[in-house]
């Protein structure tokens, strides 16, 4: 069991403290008859488990998305490959904490992994600046991009992240001019790029390392124009109605597959990536490994050419 | 509620429209609202909408800024038709089919930009012109495929891109496929740079959010009208993460220009000219006013 639970889960959570006090009855008095009912109480917590879980509004999907117990950018580089060395600074002004990446082998073959890294405490995340990137983030990314580009090293972009700093050093610094760059730069990038959305894909922020042949989210992720908080708080003026805006704006991995926003959808386990974050990393090694066999040939060109006409065709409109 | 969703919030509630909404034609006399000073709406209009007092200058609709940039008569309209749909399904007060139906009414436009060739002092070019008017400018589907369908007709016909933006950033009620509007822009712009062809991006006021993170910061060379406000967060939201006043000029043009991220500023009497001579200094030709000849397929 996590130490967090979310306020859905209290069904769930309540079940298992029942467990919890039936076991300790259970071994103070050595009696083996409550066996039983404990088991038929356990299915029964999963059951309501995999219910909830299957029925789940927008907003108890972002709140799963940012679970404090969900595996980080570091934790996927960790179980899903080897050798990761990380690289730091933009080479004009810093290195930033919150967007980082670095060389690493996946599969024994040498990638570029480049991601948004949250803390997983305060004191980690005062470090992490909550997970908010400056533009120096951005810049170093493309750094790192060019470099893997220089040495046909494909690019593997895992993106977590609410949204890049909206703060007076961004501004000052360019942050607008730093994603953007980053938006044009990464069309023309020469080797594969795929691109995982694990947490929060939170508006400018998360598409500035997010323009990949290859978009893909974990199931209990989400991607968004502006967050749903920000959405009611503008368009309804009450931060209350953030639940209707995460329905309106459609920011779920089924509702993004099926607008063809991304290309795939990552499985987690009922209860989300945290619950068993041991399945999560074998899956997202398999579709990393799986999706980069699948350009390894490609030409630059055609790279090139793949990853424009996969944003070309993004839009809806009519035209008389 | 993450914190900065908090700050989003606060910013929400504190707006609250302070300057009345200008309406030229109906009114003989017009206030600036910059200095308070009265002006002869006959000489806002004669002075490009510039108040002749401070300078104040005033937002123009799209149609004011191709009569006062383009040749007489050179302007040639591109993807017209194109009109937004509720693809989502999206409603808050009242649902976006109904935002889109009175946008249109409010400003006999069909979408945020407006964009076609013309030429600029002879020069042939490629130009798109937002119009904060229309849903402040927003980027959504129709705004994003115009201007990309504009950049690849420059790269096509080898013609510089002249972008006006004037916008609030990415359109909420169109979710994600606003944001994919950015990327997609953008990649347009890496195209058309990479035929080794020029792309101008001027920034008047405002031009904020999605849109300055995308093509708007992207021309070979950046110019802003005066005092425009251009940015990346809001000022509000930026004051209440920092918890300081903001420094005096903020994300106005001067400090874009300060800050190394815009070439020129270009009082609007000058812009065309401007212009102009960027266009000449990068090589371009200016078309010989001849009879019947077009440069259209």
């Amino acid at each position: 069991m996590n130490k967090f639970h979310l306020e859905f889960e209290k069904p769930i959570v309540e079940l298992y403290s029942k467990i919890n006090d039936l076991q300790k009855l259970s071994d103070e008095e050595g009696n083996k008859d409550l066996d039983d009912d404990i088991a038929k109480l356990i299915l029964k917590a999963e059951k309501l488990r995999e219910k909830i879980y299957s029925n789940l509004e927008p907003i108890q999907i972002v709140q799963v998305a940012r679970h404090p117990e969900r595996p980080l950018f570091l934790d996927y580089i960790q179980h899903c490959m080897t050798d990761y060395i990380e690289l730091h600074g933009d080479r004009s002004y810093g290195d930033d904490k919150a967007l980082i990446g670095g060389f690493a082998k996946l599969d024994g073959e040498p990638v570029m992994a480049i991601g948004q890294q949250r803390g997983k405490n305060t004191k980690d995340n005062i470090y992490r600046n909550f997970g908010m990137p400056q533009p120096e983030g951005y810049r170093k990314a493309l750094r790192l991009m060019k470099l893997a580009e220089k040495f046909k090293v494909p690019i593997i972009c895992l993106v977590d992240v609410q949204g890049a700093y909206p703060g007076l050093s961004g501004e000052e610094r360019g942050v607008a001019e730093a994603i953007a760059k980053n938006l044009e730069q990464m069309m023309g990038l020469k080797v594969p790029v795929i691109v995982v959305v694990i947490g929060e894909g939170g508006s400018g922020g998360a598409l500035g390392i997010a323009i990949g042949n290859r978009v893909a989210m974990l199931k209990y992720s989400i991607y968004s124009v502006i967050s749903p908080e920000g959405c009611a708080a503008i368009l309804w003026r009450d931060a209350t109605m953030s639940p209707v805006a995460a329905q309106n704006l459609g920011i779920t991995s089924d509702r993004l597959k099926s607008l063809d926003i991304i290309d795939d959808i990552i499985d987690e386990p009922v209860g989300g990536a945290h619950a068993d974050p041991d399945k999560v990393y074998k899956k997202m090694s398999a579709y990393l490994k799986k999706e980069l066999k699948r350009y390894a040939d490609y030409s630059p060109l055609r790279l090139q050419e793949d990853r424009y006409q996969r944003f070309r065709k993004l839009g809806r409109f009519s035209e008389r | 509620m993450s914190i900065l969703e908090w700050f989003a919030d606060k910013k929400a509630k504190a707006i609250k429209p302070k300057t009345k909404k200008l309406d030229i034609p109906g009114n003989l006399w017009v206030k600036c609202v910059s200095c308070s000073q009265v002006i002869y709406s006959k000489d806002l209009e004669a002075n490009l909408k510039v108040c002749p007092h401070c300078q104040h200058h005033f937002r123009l609709t799209c149609h004011e800024r191709v009569a006062i940039t383009l040749d007489e008569n050179s302007f040639e309209e591109t993807n017209s038709f194109l009109s937004s749909i509720n693809s989502l399904g999206f409603t808050d007060a009242i649902s976006y089919d109904e935002r889109i139906k009175q946008a249109k009414k409010k400003t006999g436009l069909n979408d945020a930009v407006i964009t076609g060739t013309g030429r600029i002092d002879g020069f042939p070019v490629a130009v798109a012109i937002m119009d904060f008017s229309y849903m402040g400018g927003s980027m959504g589907s129709v705004v994003g495929e115009k201007i990309t369908r504009l950049i690849e007709l420059g790269t096509e016909n080898r013609l510089p891109v002249i972008i006006f933006s004037a916008s609030g950033g990415a359109r909420m009620q169109e979710g994600i496929l606003s944001l994919m509007q950015m990327a997609k822009t953008s990649g347009a712009v890496y195209r058309h740079k990479e035929q080794g062809l020029l792309f101008i991006s001027v920034l008047t006021d405002p031009t904020t959010g999605g849109t300055t993170a995308s093509f708007a910061m992207l021309g070979d060379i950046n110019l802003a009208e005066p005092n425009a406000l251009i940015g990346f967060a809001g000022p509000r939201v930026i004051e209440q993460t920092i918890r300081q006043k903001l420094p005096k000029g903020f994300q106005r043009s001067q400090y874009l220009q300060d800050h190394g991220m815009v070439d020129s500023i270009a009082h609007r009497k000058d812009l065309r000219d401007h212009i102009a001579a960027f266009l000449e200094m990068t090589r371009h030709h200016r078309l010989v006013p001849i009879t019947e000849e077009t440069p259209h397929e």
